[in-house]
């Protein structure tokens, strides 16, 4: 596992650039004095070295990826492909408006038709990821109640299921946090909610349906009272993929919604980003938009549009598709979902009863009660069958909770083998529950010590002396 | 239409009766009827896979691809070595989410460990986080690192990029938090209003080098003022510069940020870029988003994984530093293939080219009579005088050519790449002379 530095070797090198066509002319001010100490390799070496990197990945390519919440759906090649015409990668964020009028194309194309799918009347395209989108969908929230006067109104309220992002997206903003219970249905808690909701009700994010994969089904109820509270709704669209074509946020009351085209339009995540969180909401807010030059906007949020060639890609996806794919892309992961929970509720059963949407979670509390097997172990022993596992541990309302997402984009037959092989391992947990401790046995490396890791902090490669 | 689903309708209907349903609208009995959309989506039908790839070429057909770019501002035309998107397409790094589960995701820790380590290198700087969006929101969070109860008041330079201040005014509308321009004196920071505005309560100032303007800030006697103050040096660079000249880390700088896409990554109407991070050791944990440490794992062997993930929202939640989740990771990687392909040599190579190119157009336009406005020593950009800028940079466009940016009172920022060659100049110059020669007549 030698790094990219290992195999330096003085003076090798690639000939990129012809020999300077001008005099060498320098500024004069201060020089570095330490070279950078970059590798010095040939095209072979970086060739194997990344390729010998990529087997130790696994993507969406690779197998089954159930990640739950992050919809691991997959990145067809023709957003690839569109995304790396000349036309859009070579033009220059400050080129006279008349020759980028092809960029302004697709975004209002894509601004428009996210609109549709959101039940939202404007769209900003500057964020660049989920975390972003939200941050600004919250300033929207802040910049509204600050030109109304309405200074007092510092709380968001968040409910317990929440991602973390949404207590530290507004907290950003400048907001304080209110958490909220959810109920025994995993749905939020309307009487926490109504002794919570008042004065200084700034808005309530909420996904829906919420990270346990189930419809909270007094939403309109939820943001009615946020609303006659003087508050806004903002809609975390983290979840989308299980609504489009059936249920817009827009019409259960949402002011403010992000999306995730990293996410539900099918964008790669590139190992963690880039993405695009583009940030939707009603006319009565469209000027606090970061795009706008209205006085009243927040101001922008990135250096330019936004993630463009992610851009590109979502609208690729979407012109592909077209609105009935949309819709039967939430249906078949409702469908893939429910059929995956449905075949497992014997050995491994939800925290809450009911339908679930896209994505569902399941308690190994009792398997670990019985077993000594976590959710952790049972994760580290699906690498050993090429799945990704599932999101660990998250909601933190559930004990040793496992959030399962399939996506659309499987097929029965990988659904079947997954159902088959998680089976497997849960009858290998009650008869030699050390087997599964022990995994994973086939990875690369075996499992690794976080703890070591933050005590130590070793956060670069040191070269010898 | 196309589409990505691989279930066929009979494989659907077999799985809706398994799970005892009759039909796809069963799955949403569950909402409430106000909720349901009943109408089909007001977008376009789907296309075939031929359809969709004539639309959008013929959409990016209309956007105008120029030859040669002669104008920066923050977004760099540089030539990205085959390398780059050959490696970087590789489908398993591409379609990977961020790297949770360790073991089966060591290729891309590994490719983060090393990014991190060149960001340290090329900045001269101990410690870098894995990336944010871009320079602008990394110099937010810089400045979001410095910031405490009793250090509220930041200080920017004018000189520093208005779309950068912009970023940052955005990233503080809800704190309480002032912000402070000091202003240029011929183009670069006036030092003498810095001292004035720095006082006790100063968190921070954030320069940018080479400036705007494309000026080198007397970054060593700044660094002075502000930490006799006691007060924090944020240095957003222009990483390509970093080939040539002093580094963040030489001079002492507390945190070094900017934008990485000069290094590998498209100029694509402005994204996706890279924010880089990094800061010195007493600042480290102060770092947002993601890092990559080295471990061993249960049987002593090295390994990497995200780390000191207690910084983190999905840890912290309301009270994380950041609410930075996603990152911009596959930048990231180009940006180690591209330094890795430049290697040592090509990385100072790149930086000194640009330098003396830009002085040679520089030379060149002050020979037909367009004047330096401020006579500073520069890197690879200039601002001009030039009386008849637009119809100059209309013509240059009819040519092809990109010109320098119009900035007010008839001023032209212009930016040199290693990609404009001699020939690409002179042309440009006998242009303008053409332009001014037939106006003036």
């Amino acid at each position: 596992m030698s790094l990219i530095f290992d195999k330096s070797v003085e003076n090798r090198k690639n000939i990129i650039f012809p020999k300077c066509d001008v005099e060498i002319n320098l500024p004069d001010s201060p020089k570095r004095v330490k070279a950078a100490k970059l590798p010095e390799v040939s095209e072979i070496d970086i060739s194997r070295h990344y390729t010998y990197l990529s087997k130790r990945v696994h993507g969406v390519n690779s197998g089954f990826y159930p990640l739950g919440s992050c919809t691991m759906k997959y990145n067809p090649k023709i957003s690839e492909q569109l995304a790396s015409l000349e036309g859009f990668t070579k033009i220059h964020p400050l080129q006279p408006k008349e020759t980028t009028i092809g960029c302004e194309e697709v975004i209002e194309r894509l601004k428009n038709y996210l609109c549709k799918i959101t039940g939202m009347d404007e769209m900003s395209l500057q964020p660049a990821a989920g975390a972003h989108g939200e941050l600004t969908g919250m300033l929207l929230i802040k910049a509204y109640h600050m030109h109304r006067g309405d200074d007092n109104r510092k709380e968001i309220i968040v409910p317990d299921s929440a991602h973390g992002t949404n207590p530290a997206s507004a907290v950003m903003a400048g907001f304080d946090i209110i958490n909220i219970k959810s109920n025994e249905n995993g749905m939020i808690d309307i009487d926490d909610l109504k002794e919570n909701i008042g004065e200084k009700t700034a808005g309530l994010m909420l996904t829906n349906p919420n990270t346990l994969g189930i419809f909270d089904t007094n939403i309109l109820e939820i943001t009615n009272l946020v609303h006659e509270a003087g508050g806004l709704c903002y809609y975390d669209g983290a979840n989308l993929n299980a609504i489009m074509g059936r249920a817009r946020p827009g019409d259960m009351g949402f002011d403010v919604t992000h999306l995730n085209l990293h996410k539900t339009f099918s964008t790669p995540h590139g190992g963690g980003g880039p993405g695009s969180g583009p940030c939707g909401c009603k006319t009565f807010l469209k000027d606090y938009l970061p795009d706008t030059s209205n006085e009243k906007s927040i101001g922008r949020v990135i250096g330019y549009y936004g993630n463009f060639l992610v851009i590109v890609k979502a609208l690729t996806y979407i012109m592909t598709i077209g609105a009935e794919g949309i819709k039967n892309a939430s249906e078949n992961a409702v469908l893939n979902a429910n059929y995956m929970k449905a075949k497992l509720d014997n050995i491994l059963p939800t925290a809450y009863k009911g339908m679930c949407m896209h994505e569902f979670v399941v308690s190994l509390e009792k398997l670990k009660n019985n077993t000594g097997v976590t959710a952790l172990d049972f994760s580290k022993a699906l690498l050993d069958y090429n799945i990704h596992p599932p999101t660990m541990y998250f909601p933190m309302t559930v004990h040793e909770a496992l959030m399962i997402e399939p996506t659309e984009t499987e097929s029965k037959e990988t659904l079947d083998e997954a159902i088959d092989i998680i089976k497997e391992i849960y009858n290998t947990a009650l008869d030699d529950s050390d087997a599964i401790k022990n995994s994973p046995i086939s990875t690369p490396v075996g499992r690794l010590d976080e703890v070591y890791a933050a005590r130590k902090a070793v956060l670069r490669h040191e070269f010898e002396a | 239409m196309g589409t990505f689903i691989p279930n066929t309708n009979k494989q659907r209907d077999e799985m809706l009766g398994d799970i005892g349903l009759n039909g796809m609208d069963d799955l949403f009995r569950d909402l409430p009827s106000r909720c349901i959309y009943n109408d089909m989506l007001d977008i376009p039908k789907g296309l075939s896979e031929i359809e969709v790839v004539e639309s959008i070429t013929k959409i990016s057909k209309k956007n105008k691809v120029f030859d040669k770019i002669l104008r920066g501002a923050g977004s760099y035309n540089h030539y990205i070595p085959t390398t780059v998107p050959s490696i970087a397409s590789k489908e398993e790094f591409l379609t990977a989410y961020t790297p949770y589960q360790g073991e089966i995701s060591q290729g891309i820790l590994q490719s983060i460990f090393e990014y991190q380590t060149m960001i340290c290198e090329i900045t001269g700087m101990q410690y870098s986080n894995a990336s944010v969006y871009d320079g602008a929101t990394a110099a937010a969070e810089a400045i979001n690192m410095c910031v405490d109860k009793k250090h509220d008041n930041v200080l920017i330079a004018e000189t520093v990029d208005k779309r950068i201040i912009d970023t940052i005014y955005t990233y503080n509308l809800g704190k309480n938090i002032n912000i402070n321009i000091i202003p240029m004196k011929d183009g670069e920071l006036d030092k003498n209003a810095l001292k004035d505005m720095i006082g006790d309560d100063s968190a921070c100032l954030l320069i940018q080098q080479p400036n705007y303007y494309g000026i080198l800030e007397d970054v060593d006697n700044i660094e002075s003022v502000v930490h006799n103050a006691g007060v924090k040096l944020i240095m957003s660079c222009y990483p390509t510069s970093l080939g040539l000249l002093k580094t963040p880390g030489e001079y002492g700088a507390d945190i070094a940020v900017g934008d990485g896409q000069p290094l590998g990554l498209d100029v694509a109407y402005g994204g996706p870029y890279l924010g880089f991070m990094a800061t010195k050791k007493s600042m480290f944990r102060k770092l947002p988003g993601r890092i990559v440490g080295q471990t061993v794992d249960c049987n002593d062997n090295k390994g990497y994984v995200l780390t000191l993930q207690a910084r983190e929202q999905h840890i912290r939640r309301e009270k994380a530093g950041s609410n930075i989740c996603s990152n911009q990771a596959h930048c990231a990687l180009k940006i180690a293939i591209y330094l890795s392909t430049l290697g040592k040599e090509g990385f100072k190579e790149v930086a000194i080219q640009c330098a003396s190119k830009a002085a040679y157009l520089q030379n060149e336009l002050s020979k037909i009579g367009l004047n330096l406005v401020y006579k500073k020593s520069y890197f690879n950009e200039f601002v001009v005088k030039c009386k008849n800028r637009d119809d100059i940079l209309k013509r240059l466009e009819e040519n092809n050519i990109l010109g320098g940016l119009p900035l007010d009172n008839d001023k032209i920022l212009w930016c040199v790449t290693e990609l404009i060659k001699k020939e690409d100049m002179d042309k440009v110059v006998n242009i303008v002379k053409e332009v001014n020669d037939e106006l003036d007549i």
